[in-house]
């Protein structure tokens, strides 16, 4: 047998052994595992969402559309969740049992360490006695939120609204997390970017409990929220209020426009709805309520969406290509023979600024008729197309059959036939001047959109151009807008062929004889043009467009009201009480105004 | 005054240097697990760090006490200080406060005191004693009864606290037996069984499909294989048949017993809480929420700190609370999650060596008792560092049991210093022979 002293081999042995496995163990934990690091951070650290107050939206003249009001998410990490009184925390919050588990079950179907929201945007009038007792629920914590809010209930097709981010938002754009806010229509959509600032994050540390700590590594992995930027309007708010009434129980829409620049003053669509219903926790039910219950329609924005046939007030444009293709001059008079289509009023044998002012149909049925078949081919057919051609060019210059590029989402584009249509509507070949002839004076397969029609007010006022319609004159303080909102666009017309034009608008509406008596003012000298579309069994949609003064314009309008007669009769006085608001602050002639308040063809939308 | 220049001169200077250091960083490490910013006194008596600093002030003056007696007295007084030992055991028992279900600490205001830490050092004399006494091997069979009778007395008082934890530490002793003598089967059954235990436990719930739809249980399948082997052994060794042939069938026959009780045992002898440890340890159940939540925060804390550590008061995971008990049974996670790997290694290192050097320290003694008694020190801190780090990283069961110097805790530390320097104050005696 061996010496015992040999024995202390065996037992250094062991002691080398086991310091050895340690050591083992300590380095696979320590360097080579990461998951440990991961549990630590997912444990001790919270990131909270530091989330950018949206920027403000202010009217042309620096009052406030939309501003933002705090509101409170309730968040929970659900397995920080523990051995709470589910029944105090339901009494809370005033929900039902069965409505929690729900609630918890969808936030851990999200992920158990990260937080979801538990019950979302609670106004800060119940924020004080929730906020007081919430310590008591481990697992649960406030986060602030901000909800959007309107001074007045108007504008609400202009604003348009915010909402949840979707997942397919969440896809497309890497900028945005689950409980973010998103534009989804008008201008918070055309300027999410601007508007939506840059989200911060907050590191903090908290403990086991759930304990806030301070911040970790003295907030350098913080990051804050940047504002979003505030947007000025080129919308008056007293001028689209003032619409807004007017319009009421009316379906249709006004547009004004300031002609100089473009800028849309009003953007009025009828029937409208309380910006305010579409934000906080009872969006949803409301906005179901605005879709399903309302036949109305009122999310629809006629006022850049709606299609219509222009009716008369196209014979502006009829004239307008007429002079400068030289196939008339002012001089030139057309007999009135009411054969081929019809007419109305006692005139027979007018000369242009004459025909305007009658809206007389066969003078323009022939001057459509010499714009079309200028005689270049022999085939009837081919001429037709040769001349539609060039008309389709005309046209579109101003701004018709093409979507203006504004800073207006979902805006229509409306129609403007073209060779092409009408080979594919009747065939190549099988299709002439009479076929086509309605389009002279704005019916046929014309489709314009009410913007487009006080784009054309504006075109006329300016004799010549327009500035693309835009609803935002300046991002931020910087004054920045968009370029394309300071390019003139050319109609291709000279300006001399205006004159004749304007002055017929002016006897429109001016002297005695002319279809918009209603819209005329004491002191302001308004031009304009009356549209009458014609619906079958139904009255007729009611046009007018204007602008005014006649001398150095400061606003152009289009109105357009459903089913209400003819255009002098309510579309005229409508615009001219626009006008009068906007350019002297105060309507005098009050009778007239009632009489608009007081109108409502309610019971003719509803017949269908 | 000549005594003490003696002193001073073979005192070993280097195992007290290693004591200062792991004091000095335990401290630290209580502070850095008891850190709060708004209030970072150093010596803020209310808070643990505080606490611990006293302790070790005091620790100083015992040190100072052990090294100017003179060191026949441990000799002598050997069996009245085990048996006072004793008597404070039986103590605690009947006017005893009541912590978290154990009978195991005398409360005398804020200041408390646990026997069973001091028993160990009792023990530890009394075992020294009685080898060396008899001046005989642990061979012989009435040697072996009298030192485990003297190892049972205290370890099953403390079982009726109860606090098994303390308890295990007497397993320590085992090594010291060893040296003396005691046959290293012994040992390696204690290995065996240890083994087997396990097995038996990983086997329990599994079972293996054959042929017929038959299921063969997990613990059929262990015994087979044992068979086998032995099978093997008996044919390597033909030319021995005879002679083998019985001794084989034993061992075989009680290794069945064996893991056939281990089921019972597991089952009715350990606690409930005991036996989701032991299961939590060999994975056979997973529950970060339940058994294994110390475990796992733990790990969480010490495996985060990666390489280098998070810093000195920058460990998230313990400061917090996420890592339970993290002054006391778990401060090692402090260690590892603010110094990292780097600092886990210092500290086994310096640990190994302390382990080490009092071997070493105990070879070069010419008395049997200044060997003995340095042994029983080694072992009792080695089992403490192993157990405590162990479990710390999932390598062993969650037993309450304090890291030496290190831990925070007055009883602890006073025992484990002690002990130590009792060793210490014999080993300067070493040119003498004590009796």
């Amino acid at each position: 047998m061996r010496s015992l002293e040999d024995r202390k081999i065996v037992i250094l042995g062991i002691f080398i052994i086991i310091g050895v496995t340690y050591l083992i163990r300590l380095f696979y934990l320590q360097v080579i595992d990461e998951t440990y690091k991961l549990s630590a951070k997912n444990q001790a650290l919270r990131y909270v969402v530091q989330y950018a107050p949206r920027g403000l939206i202010y009217d042309r003249n620096n009052q406030l559309l939309v501003y933002n009001e705090a509101a409170y998410d309730i968040m929970v990490i659900p397995r920080q969740v523990k051995n709470i009184d589910t029944l105090g925390f339901c009494n809370l919050l005033g929900i039902e049992k069965a409505g929690f588990d729900l609630k918890m079950e969808e936030a851990k179907s999200f992920s158990t360490y990260k937080a979801s929201v538990f019950e979302k945007q609670i106004p800060s009038s119940q924020f004080a006695s929730i906020s007081e007792k919430l310590y008591q629920y481990s697992g649960f914590y406030i986060q602030k939120r901000t909800l959007r809010k309107y001074p007045k209930p108007i504008a609400s097709h202009v604003l348009g609204y915010v909402s949840e981010v979707s997942p397919t938002n969440i896809t497309k754009d890497k900028y945005y997390r689950k409980g973010d806010y998103i534009g989804i229509s008008g201008l918070e959509k055309e300027y999410e970017k601007e508007l939506r600032g840059k989200r911060g994050r907050k590191v903090l540390l908290v403990d086991v409990h759930n304990r806030q700590k301070g911040s970790y590594k003295n907030g350098n992995y913080d990051s804050l929220a940047v504002e979003g930027d505030n947007l000025y309007c080129t919308i008056d708010r007293d001028l689209q209020e003032y619409g807004e009434q007017l319009m009421r129980n009316k379906r249709g829409s006004i547009v004004a426009i300031e002609p100089a620049t473009g800028q849309i003053l009003a953007l009025i669509s009828s029937p409208s709805y309380d910006p305010n219903l579409l934000v906080g926790r009872d969006r949803s039910d409301n906005y179901n309520n605005l879709v399903a219950n309302d036949t109305l329609n009122p999310l629809f924005n006629r006022a850049i969406n709606a299609q219509y046939r222009p009716g008369s007030i196209f014979k502006l444009v009829e004239s307008l290509i007429g002079l400068q293709t030289g196939i008339i001059t002012t001089d030139t008079r057309i007999k009135c023979n009411r054969g081929i289509i019809n007419c109305h009023g006692s005139h027979s044998n007018d000369n242009l600024v004459e025909a305007i002012q009658h809206s007389c149909n066969p003078y323009f049925y022939q001057v459509y008729k010499k714009i079309i078949q200028q005689g270049k081919s022999n085939s009837i057919f081919k001429d037709s197309e040769i001349g539609l051609k060039q008309w389709h060019e005309m046209v579109t210059k101003f701004g018709f059959g093409q979507k203006l590029k504004s800073d207006i989402p979902g805006i229509g584009s409306g129609l403007v036939p073209d060779v092409n249509f009408y080979n594919k509507w009747y065939g190549e070949g099988r299709w002439a001047f009479s076929t086509i002839y309605s389009n002279s004076i704005g019916e046929g397969e014309l489709g314009v959109v009410p913007i487009q029609m006080a784009n054309l007010a504006a075109t006329i006022a300016n004799k010549g151009y327009y500035y693309t319609p835009h609803l935002i004159k300046s991002i931020s303080d910087s004054g920045r807008i968009r370029e394309e909102f300071v390019t003139k666009n050319l109609t291709g017309i000279d300006s001399k062929y205006f004159d004749p034009v304007i002055s017929a608008m002016s006897a429109v509406v001016n002297q005695d004889g002319g279809t918009a008596r209603r819209a005329r003012l004491d002191s302001i000298e308004v031009c304009g043009k009356t549209g009458t579309v014609q619906n079958k069994d139904r009255p007729d949609h009611s046009v007018f467009i204007c602008f005014a003064p006649r001398e150095n314009p400061k606003i152009a309008i289009a109105a357009y009201v459903e089913y209400s007669d003819f255009g002098g009769l309510w579309s005229a006085p409508i615009s001219a009480l626009m006008i009068e608001k906007y350019l002297t602050g105060e309507v005098t002639n009050k009778a007239k105004e009632q009489r608009i308040l007081d109108a409502s063809f309610l019971t003719i939308y509803e017949e269908k | 005054m000549r005594k003490n220049n003696t002193i001073r001169k073979n005192i070993d200077w280097f195992t007290i240097l290693l004591f200062g250091i792991l004091v000095f960083m335990g401290w630290l490490n209580i502070f850095a697990a008891n850190y709060n910013e708004e209030n970072a006194s150093l010596f803020d008596f209310t808070q643990n760090y505080g606490k611990q600093a006293i302790f070790i002030i005091t620790s100083l003056l015992l040190i100072f006490i052990v090294l100017v007696l003179d060191a026949q007295i441990f000799s002598s007084f050997a069996y009245p200080i085990y048996i006072s030992g004793l008597i404070l055991l039986i103590g605690v028992l009947i006017f005893g406060h009541e912590i978290k279900g154990a009978k195991s600490w005398f409360v005398f205001g804020g200041f408390s005191f646990q026997p069973s830490e001091f028993a160990k050092f009792g023990t530890a004399l009394a075992l020294t004693k009685y080898l060396n006494d008899l001046s005989k091997t642990a061979q012989q069979f009435k040697v072996r009864f009298t030192s485990i009778l003297i190892l049972l007395l205290p370890a099953g008082l403390i079982m009726l606290q109860p606090d098994t934890g303390s308890v295990l530490v007497y397993v320590a002793f085992i090594f010291v037996l060893y040296r003396e003598g005691l046959s290293g089967n012994v040992l390696l059954l204690g290995i065996s069984a240890a083994v087997f235990f396990i097995l038996a436990l990983l086997v329990k719930s599994t079972s293996i499909a054959i042929p017929f739809g038959l299921l063969l249980e997990g613990k059929i399948v262990l015994l087979l294989s044992v068979l086998t082997i032995l099978g093997v052994i008996y044919l390597l060794f033909n030319s021995k048949k005879r002679k083998l042939l019985f001794p084989l069938l034993a061992i075989f026959v009680v290794i069945s017993v064996y893991v056939f009780s281990v089921d019972y045992v597991f089952d009715n002898v350990l606690s409930s809480h005991q036996q989701d440890r032991i299961n939590e340890l060999l994975g056979i159940t997973f529950d970060p929420k339940g058994a294994g939540y110390n475990v796992n925060q733990s790990k969480i804390a010490i495996g985060s700190g990666g390489f280098l550590g998070k810093g000195f008061l920058e460990g998230t995971q313990t400061k917090f609370n996420f890592v339970p008990e993290q002054s006391t049974d778990f401060i090692f996670c402090t260690v590892g999650e603010e110094w990292g790997f780097l600092g886990s290694f210092v500290l086994i290192t310096l640990f190994v060596t302390l382990f080490f050097r009092l071997i070493f320290l105990a070879e070069r003694q010419r008395s049997n008792f200044s060997r003995i008694y340095l042994y029983c020190v080694s072992s009792i801190l080695f089992f403490h560092f192993a157990i405590n780090i162990g479990m710390t990283i999932g390598l062993a069961p969650v037993i309450g049991i304090p890291l030496p110097f290190f831990s925070y805790g007055g009883s602890s530390l006073w025992s484990f210093t002690l002990l130590l320097f009792v060793g210490l104050r014999l080993d300067a005696e070493r040119k003498h022979v004590l009796r």
